[in-house]
């Protein structure tokens, strides 16, 4: 019971090895819906975008992505943008299904959420202002498409991932490797495409002549944005968070990030690294919002490319942005391999 | 010939006053240095210098803060001349470090115990190593000479970030910021502010457990430094921190060195996360053990 309270950590991890949280436990349902075109909402009259002194849309900030709009449409909602009623009632359920405060699941339940409200982002118990039913706005069923086969090579990796996750879940994992990336501190949500999390959903940007940069909070890397049409870096040299290109297109910051390892876990629902393209769009709508859309294709993974929109809204700059240290005390690795080691003395096996 | 000589002799007299009417008025503009002209940097559209770029140290102080030899890494019998570092002479103004008698013997303590790790209690979960072999953010100023580059941000927003190649630790730079840190980190709490073409920055609020270099140079929580970033040429920027700690040295004392302007026409910070290099070292001990190799 004790090793499901870090059910949320897990859920986390395996949130970036492959099974979005947003998504889990939902069904794909096609929807009748008007065609949401994957454009960015208009901005609100009379306000233009500002620009740095050096004539560059200006995007500096820190920026909050928390919603409780879910990245995939749930079974049974059959709209992509609902009425002010309907958002009230849907709001109202997420809200009630992802709160930890609650006590009404049975002591196991309530151990798991002992990881409760105090550690989460309140932001993210809303959903976004334009009462969508699911940040994917292209397909319009608002889900993830459907995967193709995948290879023999790539089903096995798959296989042992599950594996290592399963150890992992059961309190009973063999070594660091059983662990997902976020859970190592090698990457969290500084990977893209940038989805809204549990916590730490900030970001800053910076900007200066001929670079933009974005600063997650989790975990403190920046992301160097060099928009000076320079060719990616040469094919061998391979990161984790990839390499990025941008330029602007209007008011719109385009960018595009290749070379990413190829390590398990790297690429969203492990994407093929070889084949995987993702270009995302940040434009400034309004003085306190970004429309972030990426775009994902992988032929050798999903049937067609998809597109989510999530906002990001500016907040308080007395708010700041704090040091997210993680490897440094990363205490929670040893407890989970020591008290693995502890349950196997016992003779435990799961 | 007389009148001649007279010539020479004021002449060079003029230029002698000349040469000491001059030479305080350019130690002034380059503080540290005298190799430097006068310089004037280029501007952002706020009046201050633009420190944008890509920088590097190139002095040995990431090894030894002081005089040292070159030396053997600390496993030569499995590392060969692989792990070997660099002799250098030491940045610090005056040569050597202030330590109180007992921060002394600490600090060789430290050296004795750089590239140990044991994460098997948390209470100790610091106490020996180094943390830039545990692959830890390195700390200031000891991030200003990794032997990595590190980036400056600065654009018009009342921040500048610096992004460090090492480990992908960054710093926030809060401009004339009066909140003082919130809670220790391992980068510290950084606010900045002008003092003519200088950026000042003030480092409070550390993590006690960041060292300043491999041979255990150390610092307690109550560490304070002041960094001093001056442009003195378009490639280079003199760099100084004053490092300040009651608990572990006698008196305040200073570093010194420039910071090279990275100029290769493709460069851009790369990644550097050490972090899968140190797992096994820190986490290889609770692994399940299958009485075979594995």
């Amino acid at each position: 019971m004790k090793y499901r309270m870090w059910f949320s950590i897990a859920v986390l991890a395996a949130g970036l090895a492959g099974f979005s949280l947003l998504a889990a436990g939902q069904t794909a349902k096609p929807a009748t819906q008007t065609k949401a075109a994957p454009k960015p909402a208009p901005a609100a009259k009379a306000w233009t975008a500002p620009k740095t002194p050096w004539g560059d849309p200006d995007l500096q900030g820190v920026w909050n992505d928390a919603t409780s709009t879910p990245l995939q449409r749930p079974n049974g909602k059959d709209k992509d943008v609902l009425s002010d009623d309907e958002a009230a009632e849907f709001a109202q359920q997420l809200e009630y299904q992802l709160s930890r405060d609650r006590r009404d699941g049975g002591p196991e339940v309530d151990v798991n959420r002992a990881y409760n409200e105090h550690w989460m982002d309140a932001r993210r118990l809303k959903i976004t202002e334009d009462r969508r039913t699911s940040l994917i706005i292209d397909p319009e069923d608002g889900r993830i498409p459907p995967t193709v086969p995948l290879s023999a090579e790539r089903e096995k990796a798959r296989a042992a991932r599950q594996g290592a996750n399963a150890r992992f879940n059961a309190g009973l994992p063999e070594n660091f490797r059983d662990f997902s990336l976020p859970v190592r501190c090698i990457i969290r949500t500084d990977s893209p495409p940038y989805l809204p999390t549990i916590y730490n959903n900030d970001f800053q940007i910076f900007q200066s002549p001929g670079y933009v940069v974005i600063s997650p909070e989790m975990i403190h890397s920046a992301r160097i944005i060099p928009l000076d049409k320079r060719p990616h870096l040469g094919k061998n040299l391979r990161q984790w968070l990839g390499d990025t290109r941008g330029h602007w297109e209007g008011n719109t910051l385009v960018i595009e990030t290749t070379n990413f390892r190829t390590d398990d876990g790297v690429i969203f629902q492990n994407a093929n690294p070889e084949t995987y393209r993702i270009v995302e769009r940040f434009t400034r709508v309004g003085p306190t919002r970004i429309d972030y859309e990426f775009t994902v294709s992988d032929p050798t993974t999903w049937t067609k490319p998809w597109t989510a929109r999530i906002p990001w809204n500016r907040i308080d700059p007395q708010e700041q942005m704090y040091e997210y240290g993680c490897h440094e005390d990363n205490y929670d690795e040893i407890h989970f391999l020591t008290g693995a080691r502890s349950r196997e003395k016992r003779g435990e096996t799961k | 010939m007389r009148s001649n000589y007279t010539k020479v002799a004021v002449a060079a007299g003029m230029l002698l006053l000349l040469c000491l009417a001059l030479t305080p008025a350019i130690s002034q503009q380059t503080p540290a240095s005298g190799q430097f002209a006068p310089y004037r940097p280029p501007r952002m559209a706020d009046g201050h210098p633009d420190l944008n770029g890509i920088w590097q140290a190139f002095v040995s102080a990431n090894w030894d803060l002081q005089d040292h030899d070159a030396q053997p890494g600390p496993h030569p019998e499995v590392m060969g001349a692989y792990g070997g570092g660099p002799a250098g002479q030491s940045v610090v103004e005056g040569g050597e470090i202030p330590y109180k008698p007992a921060a002394l013997a600490k600090k060789r303590q430290n050296f004795e115990n750089r590239a140990r790790a044991d994460v098997s209690v948390d209470k100790k979960w610091h106490d020996i190593g180094d943390p830039e072999f545990k692959c830890y953010m390195p700390g200031v100023p000891r991030a200003t000479y990794m032997p990595f580059p590190f980036q400056i941000v600065q654009g018009s927003s009342s921040y500048i970030l610096m992004a460090y190649e090492f480990t992908s630790s960054t710093r926030i730079i809060r401009m004339n910021w009066k909140q003082e840190a919130p809670t220790p980190s391992w980068m510290g709490w950084s606010r900045g502010h002008w003092e003519g073409d200088t950026l000042v920055i003030e480092v409070t609020g550390q993590r006690a457990e960041t060292w300043f270099d491999r041979a255990g140079d150390y610092h307690s929580e109550d560490l304070r430094v002041v960094e001093r970033y001056t442009p003195v040429s378009p490639y280079h920027l003199m760099y100084e921190a004053t490092i300040e700690d009651p608990q572990v040295y006698t008196r305040p004392w200073k570093i010194s060195f420039p910071l090279y302007r990275r100029m290769e026409k493709n460069v851009q910070l790369l990644e550097y996360k050490c972090v899968p290099f140190t797992e096994q070292i820190l986490y290889g001990p609770f692994s399940k053990q299958t009485g075979g190799a594995r």
